[in-house]
C-alpha cells in the first residue's frame, strides 16, 4: 500500500515535470509576468530608489502572488480537456497523493524559478540588502503554500469555460494571511528585527496547507469530474 | 424513531408546508422586536457624551457584523449537512443563506463607513476588523459566484459547500493574521472612541437589537429558502398542485368580483 502511495505521487510529478519540460514556452510565461510588472511599477509610481525601496518587498509579493494565479488556472485544465483527470479519477490510488505530485511540479515549475528571479527584481526595485535572504525564504514557504490552497480553487473550477477570473475570486481572499505574513517577514528582516518568527507561522501554514488541500481539491475534482 | 424528525426536515414539502406555519409566529415577532430595539436604541437611550447621536448607529452596525459572521458558519454548516447526509433542503439554505450574509456584511461595512465619517473623519480606515469585514465580503461573493456558474444544480451545491468549509477552517487564520498585521502597521492618527464597558442604558437596547436581527435573519432565510424550493421543485407534482390551486383561488375570487 505504501508503495501504492508513492508510485502515485512521483509518476504524477514526473509526468508534469516531463509535460512542463515539452512546453518550455508555456511554463515560462508566470516568469516572465512577472518580471514585466515589476517594470510597470517604477514607470507607475516613482523611480527614486529610496521610495522604491518602501514599497518593494510588498510589490515583489504582490506579483508573485498575481502570476501564481494566473498559472494556477491550467493546473487541471489541460488534463480535464484530454480525459486524463477522469482516467486518474478512476485509478484504485488514493486521489490525494497523486495530486500532491502534480501540485509539487507546480510548485516546481512557477513557485521555485520565482523564488529564484526575486533578488533580481529586488536589484531592480532597490531592495535593501538585508532583505534578500528572508525574501528567498519567504517566497519559498509561500508561493508551495499558494500553488496548494490554488489548486483546490483550480478544481472547483476545472469544468467550467470562463473559470479563470472565478478561480482569482474563489482564491484571492485565502491569500490574504500567506502575504501577510511574507512582506512581514521581508520588513522586518529590513527594519533589523527578528524575522524568523513571522517565517514559522508561514512554515505551519505551508504544513496545514499540505495537510489539507490535496484532500478538498480531491473532493472538488470528484464533483466537477461528476458533472 | 428518534432520528424521524431529521429525516422529515430533508424533506423540501414538509419543510414548506411547516414553514408556513412558523413564519405565522416569527414575522410578528421579529417586527416587534427589531421595531421595539430601533425605537429604544434611537430615541429613548441617552446620548453619547463624545459622539453624542451617532452613536445610534451602533444599534444597525453591530447586530449586521453579529449576523455577517454567524451567517457564514451557518452557511458552510448547512453546506456539510448537505455533504454528509446527501439532504438537498440543507443544500437550498446554504444557497439561501449566502445573499443574505453578503447583504449584511455589507450594511455592516456601509454603517461603520457612515459612523466613520463624523468619529474619525474618515469614510475608510484600514483596521483590522474593517478588512475582516471586506474579506468576509469577498469570501461570501467567491461562494456565490461559484453557484452561479454552475449549470447544474447538484454540482453547484457541492462545490458551494467545498468551498464554504474550506472558508471556514481559513476564517479564524484570516482574522488573526490580519489582526496581527493591523498591531504591525498600526496608523497613529486614529484612536479608538468605543468604551470598554457601556453604559447598561445604552447596552440594553442592543442586546434587544442583536436578538432582533438573529430572528430577522431566520425570517429572511426562512423565506429565501421558500422560494428556492419552489424554484428548485418546479417539476416535482407537490409544486404543481399548488400553483393550481392558487391559480384556482384567484380565479375564483376574480369570479367573484365580477
Amino acid at each position: 500500500m505504501a508503495s501504492s502511495v508513492n508510485s502515485g505521487f512521483l509518476a504524477w510529478l514526473r509526468r508534469d515535470l516531463l509535460l512542463a519540460y515539452r512546453r518550455r514556452g508555456e511554463a515560462a510565461s508566470p516568469l516572465v509576468f512577472f518580471v514585466m510588472v515589476s517594470t510597470l511599477i517604477p514607470l507607475g509610481l516613482t523611480p527614486e530608489s529610496a521610495r522604491l525601496a518602501e514599497v518593494a518587498a510588498g510589490m515583489i509579493w504582490v506579483m508573485a502572488l498575481l502570476a501564481t494565479l494566473l498559472s494556477v488556472d491550467g493546473l487541471f485544465a489541460s488534463d480535464y480537456q484530454d480525459g486524463s483527470l477522469e482516467q486518474l479519477l478512476i485509478t484504485p490510488q488514493l486521489l490525494p497523493m497523486p495530486l500532491l505530485g502534480k501540485i509539487t511540479a507546480h510548485w516546481l515549475t512557477t513557485g521555485l524559478p520565482l523564488t529564484l528571479v526575486s533578488p533580481l527584481l529586488g536589484l531592480m526595485l532597490s531592495l535593501p540588502a538585508s532583505g534578500y535572504l528572508p525574501m528567498i525564504c519567504s517566497l519559498a514557504l509561500g508561493t508551495a503554500c499558494l500553488s496548494l490552497t490554488g489548486a483546490v480553487g483550480a478544481a472547483l473550477t476545472v469544468s467550467l469555460r470562463k473559470g479563470g477570473l472565478l478561480l482569482s475570486l474563489l482564491v484571492m481572499p485565502l491569500y490574504m494571511p500567506v502575504i501577510i505574513f511574507g512582506t512581514a517577514t521581508v520588513t522586518y528582516a529590513i527594519d533589523g528585527l527578528n524575522w524568523l518568527p513571522p517565517l514559522a507561522i508561514l512554515g505551519a501554514l505551508f504544513a496545514a496547507s499540505v495537510a489539507l488541500c490535496p484532500l478538498a481539491a480531491a473532493g472538488g475534482l470528484r464533483i466537477t469530474s461528476a458533472n | 424513531m428518534s432520528w424521524q424528525w431529521f429525516h422529515r426536515l430533508g424533506s423540501p414539502r414538509w419543510f414548506y408546508h411547516n414553514s408556513a406555519r412558523w413564519l405565522a409566529w416569527l414575522c410578528p415577532i421579529a417586527a416587534a422586536v427589531v421595531l421595539g430595539g430601533l425605537v429604544w436604541g434611537l430615541a429613548i437611550a441617552p446620548e453619547d457624551a463624545k459622539q453624542g447621536n451617532s452613536f445610534r448607529i451602533i444599534y444597525l452596525h453591530v447586530p449586521a457584523s453579529f449576523l455577517a459572521l454567524a451567517g457564514y458558519y451557518i452557511m458552510a454548516i448547512a453546506g456539510a449537512v448537505g455533504l454528509i447526509w446527501k439532504m438537498k433542503l440543507s443544500y437550498m439554505v446554504m444557497k439561501s443563506a449566502a445573499p443574505i450574509g453578503a447583504a449584511l456584511t455589507f450594511i455592516a461595512l456601509f454603517s461603520g463607513a457612515i459612523w466613520g465619517k463624523p468619529t474619525w473623519g474618515t469614510y475608510w480606515v484600514w483596521d483590522a476588523r474593517i478588512t475582516s469585514m471586506l474579506i468576509l465580503l469577498f469570501l461570501y461573493l467567491g461562494v456565490m459566484a461559484l453557484q452561479y456558474a454552475y449549470h447544474s444544480i447538484d454540482a453547484a451545491s457541492k462545490a458551494g459547500a467545498i468551498l464554504g468549509l474550506v472558508g471556514t477552517v481559513n476564517i479564524p487564520i484570516i482574522y488573526k493574521s490580519v489582526d496581527w498585521w493591523f498591531t504591525l502597521h498600526q496608523p497613529a492618527t486614529i484612536k479608538f472612541t468605543s468604551a470598554p464597558s457601556m453604559h447598561p442604558d445604552m447596552f440594553q437596547p442592543l442586546l434587544v437589537m442583536i436578538v432582533g436581527f438573529y430572528l430577522f435573519y431566520a425570517v429572511a432565510l426562512i423565506l429565501h429558502t421558500r422560494s428556492e424550493i419552489l424554484r428548485r421543485e418546479r417539476k416535482t407534482s407537490w409544486v404543481r398542485e399548488l400553483l393550481n390551486e392558487k391559480n384556482q383561488d384567484v380565479a375564483d375570487k376574480k369570479v367573484g368580483k365580477s
